[in-house]
Order: C-alpha cells, then sequence, then structure tokens
C-alpha cells in the first residue's frame, strides 16, 4: 500500500515523451530532429550525445537567432531533461530546465518547465524541491498538463505523509479523463493514511466500481477491490471482503492474490465449503507464483476440515511432488546464476529487442532462474540495477568497437602525411611566387581604383591619355623646354607650332574626356570581375591547402587522449559491471534461496498434514466399517 | 493438526516476504552507491562520444567538403516506406531499409542523418529513390533528382518524403 504513487508514476514516464517535439510544429533544425529520431526508437544515449552537443553550439553562437535551433530552443532543453531521465541519468536531469525556467521566456514555457522540474525533483525523491517547483507555477498554465500537475502535487503530499493535504489535491482530480482512476485509488489509500478508516473503505468502493475499458484503469481497479478486501479480513470482517475480492478480475494482475485471500476469508467465516472454489482454481495455475503454492497447501487443508480426508491425502502428495520438483528447478537455477548464466542471457541483445523483454525471459529454456525471479525483477532497486547492469553492457560495446576505431584513425593520418608531405614543399613555393604576382596585381588594382574615384571629383584629362598621346605630349613638352630662350630666327615660329599642337592635343583630351572616362570606367568594372576571380581561386587554393594540412596535423594528441579516455572508462565500466553483476547475482540467488526455504517448509508441512490425512481417512474407514 | 498448519502458514506468509525484503533493502543501498556511480560513467561517456563525432567528422568529412542528407516524412503521411536510395551524380552513396522502429521514429517526427560523405564545391545531382506500400496495400516506387550547390561550408540537404499524390513529386528536398 506503501506504493500508491508508484502507477502515477510510471504513467508520468509513459507521457513523457509525448510532450516532446516533433509533431506540432514545423522542424526547423534537422540536427534535433535527428536527436528526436534516436529517441524515438528508445536509443537515448545517442540522442542525448547529438542533441547536448547541439544545444552546447546553440549556446556558444554569437547570434542565437540566426541559429535553426533557435526555433527550438526551449523543446530541445525540455528534451534533453526528459531524455537524462529516460536514460537513466537523474543526477543531470533538470539542468536544461532549470535554465529554461530562469531565462526570460513566456508565462506558458516556464510553467511547463516547472512542471517537468517538480517531476524530475519527484523521481529524485527530492520532495521539497519538487513542491518547490510546483510553487513556481503561476498564471496560464497549458491545459494539457493541468491535471498532470495536481496529481503529481498529491503524490509529493503523500510522499512527504501529508494525506489529508492529498487527499484535498486528489478530491479534485475524481473527474478528469486521464487521472480519474488512479486519483479515486489515491483517495482511498490518502483516507487511510489519515486515519479516515471509514471514508477510506468508501472512497475505496468507489474506486473498485469505476468504468473503464482501460488496462491500467482495470488495474487500479482490481487493486482497490484487492485491498478493500485485505483491509475488512484484517478487521475480522470476513464475510464483507469476499465479494470485493470476488470483483477483481480472474485474469488480471491482482488474480492470484485476490483468489488466495478470498479462501482464506471464507475459511475465517467458517465457510469452509467456500474456500474450496478459490483454491481450486488458484492450484490450478503456474506453480512458480507464491499464491499457488500456498493455495496448493491450503486447498487440502479445506479438504481436510470437511472430512474429505482422503481427497485431501491426494492433494497433499499432489503438493508434495510439484514443491520438490520446484525445489530442484530452483536448485539449478541457483546453479545456473552461480554459473553467471543469469547475467549471460540478460545481455543478449536479441531478447531485448522486445519491449517486453522481461517477461520473454521466462521462455529461455536455459534460464530457468527468472521463473522465480519475476517478482524481484519487479522492484525498483532491482530494476535499477538491472537496467544499469544493461547500460554499462552498452557503453562497453560501443567503447570497445570506438577502441577498436583509433587503429584506422592513426593509419589515415599516416597515410595522408606520407602522401602530402613531400609535395607540399614545390606546391609552397610555386604559391609564394604566384602569391607576390597577385599581391602586386591587387595593388596595382587599388591605385586604379583609386584614381577613377579621384577623377570623378577632380578630372584630369591627362590621366586618360593613350600611350602614343603621352609620348606626343612629352616630346612637344621636352621641344618646347629647348626653344625656351633660343636665339634661332625660328624659335618664335616652332615655339607656335608647338604650342599649336600642345592645343590641339589638350583639345582632344579635354573634348573626349568623359567618352574616356566612362571607357575607363567600364574596363576597371571589367577588371574587377577578373580580379574577383582571381580572389576566389586563391581563396580557395589557400583552402585547399589548409585542408591538406588539417586532414592529417593536429590528431595526435586528441586521438591519444581520446585512447586513454575510452580505456579508463572501458576499465572503470569493467569495475562496475562486475560489482552491479555480483550484486544482481547475490540478490537473485538470496531471493532463490528464501523461495526455496518457503518450499522446503511447505514441503516439510504437506508431508506431515499427508500422512495425518491418511491416518484419518484410515479411521474414517474404519468407523465405517465397525458401524457396517 | 489443522490450526497447527494454518498457523505455519500464516507464520511463512509474515515470515516469507520479510526475509526477502531484508535482504533487498540490504542490497538497495549498494545499488543506490553503484547507481551514482553508474550515472558518472555515462556522462563521462557522453562526453567521449562527443569528443570523438567532432574528431571523426574533422578527419573524414572536413566541412569544405561535407555533405549530409536527412530523410523525413511528411506530416500525417499514412504510407509504409520500405526503403531509400540516394545517388550522388550517378554514383550509389547510400542504401536504407527501414525496421518497424525506424518507421515510427520518422512518422512520429524523427529525422534520419541517412548520408554523410564528401563532394567537391560545385554543382551536383542528387537522385533519391523510395520504394514503399501504399495503405491499399500497393507497392510504389518514385524516383526524383534535384541538382544542389556544394560551398566551402558542410552542406546538409533535407529530403521530405510523402506517398505519391497525382501531378505530384512525393520526394521533396530542402537546403539547410
Amino acid at each position: 500500500m506503501s506504493q500508491a504513487p508508484r502507477p502515477a508514476l510510471w504513467l508520468l514516464l509513459t507521457c513523457c515523451l509525448a510532450t516532446s517535439p516533433g509533431l506540432s510544429d514545423e522542424l526547423k533544425d534537422l540536427y534535433f530532429g535527428e536527436a528526436l529520431y534516436y529517441a524515438h526508437q528508445g536509443d537515448f544515449f545517442d540522442a542525448l550525445e547529438r542533441l547536448d552537443t547541439e544545444v552546447r553550439q546553440h549556446d556558444d553562437v554569437d547570434e542565437p537567432e540566426l541559429d535553426t535551433l533557435y526555433y527550438h530552443i526551449d523543446d530541445a532543453e525540455f528534451s534533453l531533461g526528459d531524455f537524462e531521465l529516460r536514460y537513466r541519468m537523474h543526477h543531470r536531469a533538470g539542468r536544461a530546465i532549470t535554465a529554461v525556467l530562469e531565462g526570460a521566456v513566456d508565462e506558458i514555457v516556464r510553467n511547463d518547465a516547472a512542471f517537468r522540474l517538480a517531476r524530475i525533483h519527484f523521481q529524485k525523491n527530492q520532495l521539497a524541491d519538487a513542491m518547490r517547483a510546483l510553487e513556481r507555477i503561476d498564471g496560464k498554465v497549458p491545459t494539457s498538463i493541468r491535471d498532470d500537475i495536481e496529481f503529481l502535487r498529491a503524490n509529493i503530499h503523500l510522499a512527504e505523509g501529508r494525506p489529508a493535504d492529498a487527499a484535498g489535491v486528489l478530491q479534485g482530480l475524481l473527474d478528469s479523463a486521464g487521472f480519474g482512476g488512479f486519483a479515486a485509488y489515491n483517495l482511498g489509500i490518502a483516507y487511510l493514511q489519515d486515519g479516515q478508516r471509514q471514508a477510506a473503505l468508501e472512497q475505496l468502493e468507489r474506486a473498485g466500481q469505476i468504468v473503464t475499458d482501460d488496462p491500467a484503469e482495470l488495474a487500479i481497479r482490481d487493486k482497490s477491490n484487492l485491498v478493500l478486501g485485505t483491509l475488512l479480513i484484517d478487521a475480522g470482517d470476513y464475510d464483507r471482503a469476499v465479494p470485493y475480492l470476488n470483483r477483481v478480475r480472474l485474469d488480471g494482475p491482482f488474480s492470484n492474490q485476490a483468489l488466495l485471500s478470498s479462501g482464506w476469508a471464507s475459511m475465517s467465516a467458517a465457510k469452509t465449503d467456500r474456500a474450496v472454489v478459490p483454491w481450486s482454481i488458484l492450484a490450478e495455475r503456474e506453480v512458480t507464483d507464491s499464491a499457488t503454492q500456498e493455495a496448493m497447501l491450503a486447498l487440502p487443508y479445506a479438504y481436510g476440515k470437511l472430512d474429505v480426508h482422503g481427497r485431501a491425502a491426494i492433494f497433499y502428495g499432489r503438493a508434495l511432488d510439484s514443491f520438490s520438483a520446484e525445489v530442484d528447478k530452483l536448485n539449478a537455477s541457483i546453479d545456473s546464476i552461480r554459473e553467471g548464466k543469469f547475467l549471460q542471457a540478460l545481455i543478449r541483445e536479441e531478447i531485448r529487442r522486445d519491449k517486453d523483454w522481461v517477461i520473454r525471459l521466462r521462455a529461455l529454456p536455459e534460464t530457468p532462474e527468472t521463473y522465480y525471479l519475476m517478482e524481484l525483477l519487479a522492484t525498483h532497486d532491482f530494476q535499477t540495477g538491472l537496467q544499469n547492469y544493461l547500460d554499462l553492457a552498452d557503453l562497453q560495446r560501443k567503447l570497445l568497437e570506438w577502441e577498436a576505431g583509433f587503429d584506422s584513425f592513426e593509419e589515415m593520418v599516416a597515410i595522408r602525411h606520407a602522401h602530402y608531405e613531400p609535395l607540399l614543399p614545390d606546391v609552397d613555393t610555386m604559391f609564394r611566387e604566384l602569391d607576390s604576382r597577385m599581391r602586386l596585381r591587387i595593388e596595382q588594382h587599388k591605385m586604379l581604383v583609386k584614381r577613377r574615384d579621384h577623377m570623378l571629383t577632380t578630372p584630369q584629362p591627362e590621366f586618360l591619355a593613350t600611350r602614343d598621346e603621352q609620348l606626343i605630349l612629352a616630346r612637344l613638352e621636352h621641344i618646347e623646354a629647348q626653344l625656351q630662350g633660343s636665339e634661332s630666327p625660328f624659335a618664335a615660329s616652332s615655339m607656335l607650332r608647338v604650342r599649336r599642337l600642345k592645343g590641339l592635343l589638350t583639345w582632344t583630351l579635354e573634348t573626349e574626356y568623359h567618352a574616356r572616362l566612362t571607357t575607363f570606367d567600364r574596363n576597371l568594372r571589367a577588371l574587377d570581375d577578373a580580379m574577383a576571380i582571381v580572389q576566389r581561386q586563391y581563396d580557395q587554393y589557400v583552402r585547399g591547402r589548409q585542408a591538406a594540412t588539417h586532414s592529417y596535423v593536429g590528431y595526435e594528441v586528441p586521438i591519444k587522449q581520446l585512447r586513454a579516455k575510452v580505456r579508463n572508462a572501458v576499465e572503470t565500466i569493467d569495475r562496475l559491471m562486475a560489482r552491479q553483476g555480483h550484486l544482481l547475482e547475490f540478490v537473485a540467488v538470496e531471493e532463490l534461496i528464501a523461495r526455496r526455504s518457503r518450499l522446503e517448509n511447505f514441503g516439510d508441512k504437506a508431508r506431515f498434514a499427508l500422512a495425518d490425512s491418511y491416518d484419518r481417512a484410515t479411521q474414517a474407514q474404519a468407523k465405517v466399517d465397525d458401524r457396517q | 493438526m489443522s490450526r497447527l498448519i494454518r498457523k505455519l502458514l500464516l507464520l511463512l506468509l509474515v515470515c516469507g516476504p520479510m526475509a526477502a525484503s531484508t535482504a533487498q533493502e540490504l542490497s538497495g543501498d549498494d545499488m543506490r552507491s553503484l547507481d551514482g556511480q553508474v550515472q558518472e560513467i555515462k556522462s563521462d561517456v557522453l562526453n567521449i562520444a562527443s569528443e570523438l563525432n567532432n574528431l571523426e567528422e574533422r578527419l573524414l568529412y572536413p566541412s569544405n567538403t561535407q555533405i549530409a542528407v536527412f530523410v523525413s516524412i511528411a506530416a500525417a503521411e499514412e504510407f509504409r516506406l520500405d526503403a531509400v536510395q540516394l545517388e550522388i551524380n550517378g554514383q550509389l552513396a547510400t542504401h536504407h531499409i527501414y525496421s518497424y522502429q525506424e518507421l515510427e521514429a520518422l512518422q512520429k517526427g524523427g529525422v534520419q542523418r541517412i548520408y554523410t560523405g564528401n563532394v567537391v564545391t560545385g554543382d551536383h545531382e542528387l537522385r533519391v529513390t523510395m520504394l514503399g506500400k501504399l495503405e491499399n496495400g500497393s507497392d510504389f516506387t518514385e524516383t526524383d533528382s534535384f541538382v544542389f550547390a556544394k560551398g566551402v561550408e558542410p552542406k546538409a540537404l533535407g529530403v521530405t518524403l510523402a506517398g505519391p499524390a497525382f501531378g505530384k513529386s512525393g520526394i521533396q528536398i530542402g537546403d539547410w
């Protein structure tokens, strides 16, 4: 009964990923989608690895609003928390969600984050923190999680030992579509913990009559009836207990316990003949179940009470044979576990592909031990240990694969080194020569651009003179200089001719200036395009040259460090697996020894009772003979 | 005699679970202590995986030649995707046959990185072929080609698949 919140926990866990993004909004970040792809397949290691990297990269960018993850960052951080929980990393889970909660986000998003954080704290058994997170919920709450919040609140109260507060919350959830059945049962438990016995009985009666076709709610209805029946038996109210126990479905998970209790209630009410019915059904069921084993002994006991000693003797005999066979099976199972076969079976991958792999273990002929471990496998601590062992086995497999890959990496780097190293010196020499020529051209180009820009504001026609015109002009200026101060009789007329020629040239330069400037500008622009192509090729070369270097330089240290980290991790995992495996085997063997001891005790009593029944049957027969 | 048996039964009922639970509680402390260490090593291995992926990407798929192709299924599509084949410039790049789990993950909004490789900068042709089954049980195959430009930065292409519809290709490609 103390495990009342468990169904809630299960429900919360199953609801977890259903609220993750992917369907509602258009996906803008492929890498977030990739993480979801792995998560939807239950591969939370790969999902976490990808999403964690993506979120970290997003956090490092200068302008996050330009990053595609920006549109999903809240969902991504929620999902990180979910994945961490599902990968059973409770210590880390909540870190990302806390970041959302403390950021400047919309009220609905903040409330969603607070709920998720509370759920994580609850799963970590940090009840005060869980309640504090719930208290941060204020304002608009997403409709889809309104009932989840209240149900979680009630479970926290129950776990804190405040049943009256839990009852207050649960009352408001009785009409909830998703939680009605669970709330009805938990309310009964809350009343019981609060000492309101009568209210608890009435509430459990209501919870035991809910109309539903949901398998989880049907199970909780059965549990309500079983708990109610058990409470009435404890109170000595045997006649009232039987109808509730009979309400438990015969094919439900609580059927065996209900049949057993029903028989004991009838026996205690001195209605032995009625006890025979449920025990007869139960005695034919799976013999490894402890309730069945008890019924195999209780049934002949009831026949004995009814003075049907012959039949009692037959059933005691059957029970004895069965117990003996089961003890042999248990011995074989204990030996099998001690030989390590249990752990070997657990890590077989083909079994774990099935989601009901724990159940399917029963079908394995080479793992008889699992017949008796179903209850143990269902306990929280054992489940945690088992899952950890399986996770460690997965990690070990991954690490060993990675370790094998380092040699290939090193070989690849060595091949590239051998290929590029002799080629690069010649390439670099050629590049340096080209580089200096390019720089010269770039400088010339810059100078021309500067000149054009200058001419746009200050016209300078002589700058646009052709080569011939420049030569003519230079010659004319040379002649003009010679004629200066000349005493030749032709000097004056020659000077006149020179000036006329210069004037003609100036006329041409001035009148054609705009046309020439336009042509110059057009040619310069064409040169820009050519320069851009050259620059692109230059950049491409530089990148290619860098890529060549980057393909083999700078890997030695990271590979060495990673190799060491992988080796250390493998060693740690080997150590942890050995400890975890040993612990699992120890607990499993202890469980089997306890079950064997119980069966041996049952066997002793059956043997004694068998002899007693024969005696009584013989005496009864003798009495009949005497009378005759 | 019968009273004795019943007393023994009740005693066993009470003692049996108690003995078992004591053993479980004892081991429970160890289990919890180990659980903390397991969580730590998980965190360490996740970091190693991240570093290794980074190294692998640098070594095998440098950014100036890297191309990654992602596959997703359009929302509300009910067809069953059986396989996808990619060819880049007429060469088979990859071929993937989907398991039920993978298909379900795609239908729930997951995106599969189907191919990571290297191509030089410039224009290239991507040819996508999908094989599947329609709701009515009939098989279908569809192929479409796309041209994409590879620059100096890593290239990511998203292929969105939908069932065949009249006059419309079920294969759409997006640039990321």
